[in-house]
């Protein structure tokens, strides 16, 4: 589904998650007009003057059962429905197992991202950490751990629908499925200083081949840490 | 102690007539008098806080370019009328700070449980009335503080006012010291106002009820004050515990907040929403409260489901306590514990939905008498709906990942706080104006203020809901900073055009204010032909309220009751057995 308001969807929960927005819009929406239009009939039909003289009634039990019981079943319909889909973002124990670990810390006013390298795994030599860019798969799961060294952050992706503070002293996990290629924006979403409004970054989606071009070249470019012909073999080794 | 006991007191002090000046208006003890003085002292904050809140949309429609007549702020806020980044932070602090704390809630509680908690339950005043007096005395080291940190080094409080921690709690992540910590020394001053004048309402209410008035004959506004003041006492220290706690961090080296030392970042929030959430009740309820009397006058039909109003009212502030976790279903608190909020959340909408439905079964079959309290009664129903409405979005927790911190939640928060506070708060003031001053104001003007403000404000703050769902963050200085917010620009430049011809809407109101002070139609007695008691006696009423202790004999919503000829019937008025 695509609307003029919402950015680009680009993720693999981003169309549930508007579904459901949408899902409430039209229950508001007609919960919206019901009022407001009974509200404008009632002010016209029983504006004074209009020859009628008010009627004493003081309340009616029925229909306090009906605008009681109508709206808490919406309600309650609405929290059950929306469970599913907050579990399935939130839930730590449900991010997929066969995610690829990043290591993402804000501080005033950047994001640091560390990559896990050709092996996949995080805390080997051949990781490799990039300012102000997330480099990722289409199609590829993705599980990230979230901290701040300074103040609280909210690393915000629009496209991915996905936004999770990042709170110092904290470590918070959360994950996401990237689903078309592009380059879109990363945004801080909370308040956390004077560089708040350009502490952005910046999301590529790549096909797999053109991800591992371009890890190819940062490993070659960067990683002084790991012995350089380790990088390269293990590099090559993912490649093929 | 009881009414009696209360009016002998009065007596015993002394002619109050013989008072001089000083005790009479400015150090005072009766509560209409310091109704008053709130009156005027938050309507001054609304107003500053307005003037915030053009700065801030000056920046966001027009970033970077000066403001047309911005050269009068100081060359460390914006030199040459462009806003720094520094000094946008404070102002979004600050026009929070202000409105929350300095006109909403002295507005609808400063003002209106002081000048109608007495008149309406039949007291010839508060149960405290030194306390009641000290309550608004607080209120001047509090706003003089608050307005002192715009001129200390480093400037305001900027860390949002919400004030999270760490950003709050050390110095070094805002640039901001002096101002940080006058901002928590003024509301650590402003809730020992708030509580000493919750106190004395709670104490009034229960002790000081006229004989007759039985608990279910209160009007509904005496009601959602009295609840009111019950949600402060408790939510109240918890926000003046918590601002000890971060004042002690910023000052005193303790680390509650800095988790580099152990703190936890968290707890602030949880303590400053365990606070906020019922706050934010406080400044509906009355609100709600003045809404169902203006309407139920306004529609000459007693309110519909007076009972269900009521625990309406109770079961909003028992779930108000239980909701908090909503504003933090991003924060990194436990999952699970988010859908417990959830579920609440959503529960919550529950009573706030039986509110309007009985709004609008009190006009059904009613005779509208369009006045201007009335226009903006209604204008509070519709509103409100929308503030309720949009409330679903954030309250679902998926979906508040998205929105969450996006300009969707400013369009919420204004159509709660403006839409639905502040235009009860003018029906109130346009509806009990003859009672404080004895003089009416201009129907003409007020109608042209209601239509223009009513108009510019949908103008100014429903495209905000656009801005949240294209993802438009809160609190950032320069939009156009971000690819995607680019496209929003000229929706921007929209709200803030909206925005200046809103503040332009408050002139008629400021005119007809001033000009009704001391020109306006004198009040006949009773001018809207209302139930209450506070209109059985002279406008303004005298010192001591009552001549006598009235006797009640009904509620308060007997309009075009079949006892009485006329279409009201007076809670004082004995009518004989039919």
């Amino acid at each position: 589904m695509q609307h003029w308001w919402f950015p680009a969807n680009a993720s693999s929960y981003g169309g549930q998650l508007d579904s459901l927005f949408f899902v409430i819009l039209y229950i508001t929406g007609a919960v919206f007009l019901i009022v407001e239009v009974a509200l404008l009939y009632f002010l016209f039909r029983y504006r004074r003057g209009a020859n009628q003289t008010a009627t004493y009634i003081e309340g009616s039990t029925a229909a306090e059962i009906v605008w009681t019981t109508i709206p808490a079943a919406i309600c309650i319909f609405l929290a059950l429905f929306s469970q599913r889909l907050w579990s399935e973002i939130k839930d730590p124990d449900r991010i997929p197992p066969d995610a690829v670990p990043l290591e993402i810390t804000a501080k005033q006013f950047e994001w640091h991202i560390r990559y896990p390298g050709p092996d996949g795994r995080q805390g080997s030599d051949d990781d490799f950490s990039k300012r102000n860019e997330l480099h990722v798969v289409v199609g590829r799961n993705y599980a990230f751990r979230l901290t701040s060294e300074d103040v609280i952050h909210s690393f915000f992706v629009p496209v991915f629908r996905l936004k999770q503070d990042a709170v110092p002293g904290m470590h918070l996990s959360g994950w996401f499925r990237p689903t078309s290629t592009g380059q879109w924006e990363i945004a801080c979403a909370e308040l956390c200083g004077l560089g708040h409004y350009r502490m952005r970054g910046r999301v590529w989606v790549h096909t797999a081949e053109d991800f591992d071009r371009w890890q190819a070249s940062q490993a070659a470019g960067a990683a002084p840490a790991a012995p350089p012909a380790d990088s390269v073999a293990s590099s090559g080794a993912r490649a093929s | 102690m009881s009414t009696a006991t209360v009016a002998a007191e009065h007596a015993a002090r002394g002619r109050h007539e013989d008072r001089p000046f000083i005790r009479k208006y400015v150090f005072s003890t009766d509560h209409k008098i310091i109704g008053i003085q709130f009156l005027f002292l938050s309507l001054l904050f609304l107003l500053a806080g307005g003037l915030l809140a053009m700065t801030i949309r000056w920046q966001l429609g027009f970033p970077g370019q000066p403001m047309p007549g911005g050269g009068v702020m100081p060359e460390t806020m914006a030199p040459g009328g462009v806003v720094l980044p520094e000094f946008y932070n404070a102002l979004v602090t600050m026009h929070g700070t202000f409105m929350v704390f300095f006109a909403i809630m002295p507005l609808l509680v400063g003002v209106f449980a002081n000048y109608l908690i007495p008149l309406k339950i039949g007291a010839p005043d508060m149960a405290f009335p030194t306390l009641n007096m000290w309550s608004f005395w607080l209120m001047i080291p509090a706003g003089t503080l608050m307005l002192a940190s715009f001129f200390v080094e480093g400037g305001a409080a900027a860390a949002g006012w919400t004030a999270y921690a760490p950003l709050s709690a050390n110095p070094e992540y805002s640039g901001v010291s002096a101002g940080q910590q006058l901002w928590c020394l003024s509301l650590i001053v402003f809730a020992l106002s708030s509580l000493l004048g919750s106190v004395n309402y709670i104490t009034t209410v229960v002790n000081l009820r006229a004989p007759g008035m039985t608990w279910f004959r209160m009007p509904l506004s005496i009601w959602a004050l009295f609840v009111t003041a019950i949600l402060a006492i408790l939510a109240v220290p918890i926000l003046a515990g918590a601002l000890i706690m971060l004042l002690f961090d910023q000052t005193l080296g303790t680390h509650f907040f800095l988790p580099a030392e152990g703190g936890q970042p968290l707890l602030w929030q949880h303590l400053f929403w365990f606070f906020g959430h019922p706050e934010v009740y406080i400044l509906i309820l009355p609100a709600m409260g003045i809404t169902s009397d203006v309407i139920s006058n306004g529609s000459r039909k007693p309110i519909f489901g007076y009972h269900s109003m009521v625990y309406a009212l109770i079961g909003i502030a028992f779930l108000g306590w239980i909701v908090w976790g909503h504003h933090m279903f991003q924060s990194g608190m436990n999952p699970t514990l988010g859908t417990t909020f959830m579920a609440s959340t959503l529960v919550i909408a529950v009573p706030s939905a039986i509110k309007v439905f009985n709004w609008l079964g009190t006009m059904w079959r009613g005779s509208i008498h369009f006045t201007t309290p009335m226009l903006n009664g209604v204008a509070f129903v519709s509103m409100f709906v929308i503030g309720g409405l949009s409330g679903m979005f954030m309250a679902a927790a998926p979906v508040d990942i998205y929105i969450h911190d996006t300009y969707f939640i400013v369009a919420h928060i204004h159509y709660v706080l403006f839409g639905g506070s502040l235009f009860a708060i003018f029906a109130g003031i346009y509806f009990w104006f003859p009672s404080m001053f004895g003089r009416m104001m201009s129907e003409r003007l007020g109608k042209i203020h209601f239509v223009l403000t009513f108009v510019t404000y949908n103008l100014t703050f429903f495209p905000m809901h656009i801005l949240g769902m294209g993802g438009h963050m809160r609190r950032i200085y320069d939009p156009s900073q971000y690819e995607f917010l680019r496209p929003l620009m000229p929706m921007n430049r929209f709200i803030t055009i909206s925005a200046f011809l809103l503040l332009a809407a408050q002139l008629p109101f400021m005119v007809n204010f001033v000009w009704s002070l001391f020109r306006g139609k004198k009040a006949e007695l009773n001018p809207w032909r209302d139930n209450g008691l506070e209109w059985t006696v002279p406008s303004p009423p005298p010192h001591g309220n009552f001549a006598e202790t009235p006797t009640v004999y009904r509620g308060p919503y007997e309009f075009s009751s079949p006892l009485a000829e006329e279409d009201f019937l007076p809670q004082n008025r004995p009518v004989a057995a039919p």
